[in-house]
């Protein structure tokens, strides 16, 4: 049953919607586990909405296996989703960097704190980001080290090729995940592909993890959903590959590929003078999960995260 | 003075990115200046514009005074501002939040970390900042409460209110909260204008500065009292929302004396003109921020009102 969460009046003659769908079993007892599944936070990330889209389909043609409550958000940003913006598009504004929201500021911020309080009570969220249209990310949950030991049995249940445990930052104390799991829903931050773009593959990878997981607590009834084992990474085990010099990054490598310490990640070229300004190497052996996607770079952008150790 | 460039960036095709510093006199690490760090930050960049032609006479003059060093910085984010972005133009992150910054990291972060080796040191910080959110504010002088904050030097710029503001995890990557790490006494300066220049708030500004880098005993300039600060919390101003979205009309503006009652702001129907609801004064007080858009959104914060304590 799809459900209006928020509803602001915009200055002419429209209202701004944030909607969910909820998906229960046909008689309730009220006992149920509840599973929330959150995307469209950035407006120009766009695999959570294929996700929803099969997630839901999929439950209402097995409406039997259903033992529990699933509540679908795909678009927390609609302005920024439906006008190519990945902020709220009035004002520039990373909606990912308000949470957990106020009843005493701006608009903005009295959404976020309606959407925490209709996703409080959930058992589990799963939050479905899509990088950004700079960089190219393979399937994986990113867990902050604080919350490894509660997040990481749910995190292997999700069919992604990594898990990585990074570092707690403080700017990312304001994001939906951080303030979620600091009030006590376990969330789970998914990110994959490169915004902009829908990868269907990682998507389907997904879809089947989240059954799993539902599985799991109680929500889904199937006998078997295979999944793989994830790489888990720390921080120690990633190495982060910046540019040094401004031009064209032009990749040599695809993404997700296992590469050995020396080989060539790509060029940064020039197209004035013709020359190679900086050749990228790997520093280590790994796979390459994350790879830079849009080819003009500065000093200090990102092209290439690698995580170590692994074999092919 | 001596101008020097604090920072540069090559592009891959534009000219690059320079950050200027403008220095005045020698010796201790006095007061250190910084203007646009937004795009839009044009007011900003005037003021210190104004500022740097001020230093500049009181130093052929002999006005600064013997082993103090002042640097202005002007525009960090003139790269955005030339052409009419407000934030980093590649990838939109705003370099105010990335201090301390990172010289290892992506390419705002290395900027701010370029900019904070340099502005690093100094006794007193003072930045000309802009508020995220469009709107008018009476101007101010704003302080972090980090425990490192001295409310009582703010009021040394004469400037009608010092605002203390409790941070959030939000401002903790800004430069005013990074220069009290450092300890630095930072002091961020709001006026009236941002995207325009406000020639009358952008005097009171120079004046409030070099009134403060007088009474500090950094330079010798015959300055006005100003004012006698009125210290706020921010979380004392009374918060004024609008019921229904449409078009705006402002009526009060900041700095204006309001009794509870007044009519502050008209919202109208936006294809009738009549006008649908008013925005009235919960209390007797001063207008600290007013919404100035001439559209709003349902149920916005259009005022901030001062409240006057009845004796
Ligand atoms: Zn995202």
């Amino acid at each position: 049953m799809v459900k209006t969460v928020v509803c602001v009046g915009l200055p002419i003659d429209e209202k701004l919607f944030i909607q969910k769908n909820r998906l229960a079993p046909e008689s309730v007892t009220g006992k149920e586990k509840r599973i929330t599944i959150v995307t469209g936070t950035h407006g120009d990330e766009l695999d959570g909405q294929y996700v929803c889209y099969q997630l839901i389909n999929k439950i209402n043609q097995n409406q039997g296996k259903l033992k529990g409550i699933v509540d679908v958000y795909p678009a927390l940003n609609p302005l920024g989703i439906d006008s190519v913006s990945r902020g709220i598009p009035m004002f520039e504004l990373d909606m990912n960097r308000i949470f957990p929201g106020s009843r005493d500021a701006a608009m903005t911020e009295n959404v976020a704190a309606d959407i925490i309080e209709d996703i409080m009570g959930s058992d589990l969220c799963v939050d479905i980001h899509s990088s950004n249209v700079f960089l190219k990310e393979t399937l994986q949950v990113r867990i902050s080290n604080e919350n490894e030991k509660k997040l990481l049995p749910y995190a292997k249940l999700l069919n992604t090729n990594l898990i990585w445990i990074h570092e707690s930052v403080t700017v990312l104390e304001a994001t939906l995940g951080h303030s979620l799991n600091s009030m006590r829903v376990p969330t789970l931050v998914v990110e994959m592909g490169v915004g902009m773009r829908i990868t269907k593959e990682y998507g389907d990878h997904l879809v089947d993890g989240i059954f799993r997981l539902m599985v799991e607590l109680g929500i889904w009834e199937e006998e078997s959903i295979p999944i793989k084992a994830p790489i888990i990474a720390t921080k120690d085990e990633v190495k982060v590959i910046h540019a040094q010099h401004a031009g064209v990054f032009v990749k040599e490598i695809e993404h997700n590929d296992w590469i050995r310490e020396g080989e060539i990640i790509g060029n940064i070229i020039n197209g004035l003078t013709g020359e190679i300004e900086e050749v990228i190497t790997a520093p280590s052996d790994g796979i390459v999960f994350t790879l830079r996607e849009y080819p003009i770079v500065y000093t200090g952008s990102l092209i290439a995260r690698i995580v170590g150790g692994a074999t092919k | 003075m001596r101008k020097e460039t604090i920072y540069s960036l090559k592009a891959p095709y534009r000219d690059a990115l320079r950050v200027s510093g403008y220095r005045f006199g020698k010796g201790d690490k006095a007061a250190c200046i910084v203007g646009a760090i937004r795009g839009n930050e044009i007011q900003q960049l005037y003021i210190c514009s104004q500022l740097i032609k001020a230093l500049t006479e009181l130093e052929k003059k002999g006005a600064i005074v013997n082993n103090n060093e002042i640097l202005v910085i002007p525009s960090v984010n003139h790269y955005s501002m030339n052409i009419g972005k407000r934030f980093w133009a590649l990838d939109n992150t705003d370099i105010n939040r990335m201090f301390p910054g990172n010289m290892e990291g992506e390419t705002t972060q290395r900027i701010a970390a370029g900019v904070f080796e340099k502005v690093q040191g100094y006794s007193y910080g003072i930045q000309f900042a802009s508020f995220y959110m469009p709107g008018d504010f009476v101007p101010h002088v704003r302080m972090m409460e980090t425990g490192y904050q001295s409310a009582s030097l703010a009021n040394l710029f004469g400037l009608p209110y010092v605002v203390v503001r409790k941070p959030t995890p939000f401002d903790m990557s800004t430069l005013n909260y990074n220069w009290q790490q450092w300890k630095t006494n930072a002091f961020s300066i709001y006026t009236n204008e941002t995207d325009v220049i406000d020639e009358v708030s952008a005097r009171q500004a120079v004046s409030a500065v070099l009134r403060f880098l007088t009474r500090m005993g950094i330079i010798r300039y015959n300055s006005h009292g100003g004012y006698i600060a009125n210290i706020i919390n921010e979380n004392d101003l009374t918060l004024v929302r609008n019921k229904d979205a449409g078009i705006y009309r402002r009526i009060k503006l900041p700095g204006e004396e309001v009794h509870r009652g007044d009519i502050l702001a008209e919202i109208m129907n936006p294809y009738e003109g009549e006008v649908i609801s008013q925005v009235i004064a919960p209390t007797d007080g001063i207008i600290f921020f007013s919404h100035k858009s001439p559209l709003v959104n349902e149920n916005e914060i259009v005022y901030k009102i001062i409240r006057r304590l009845h004796e």
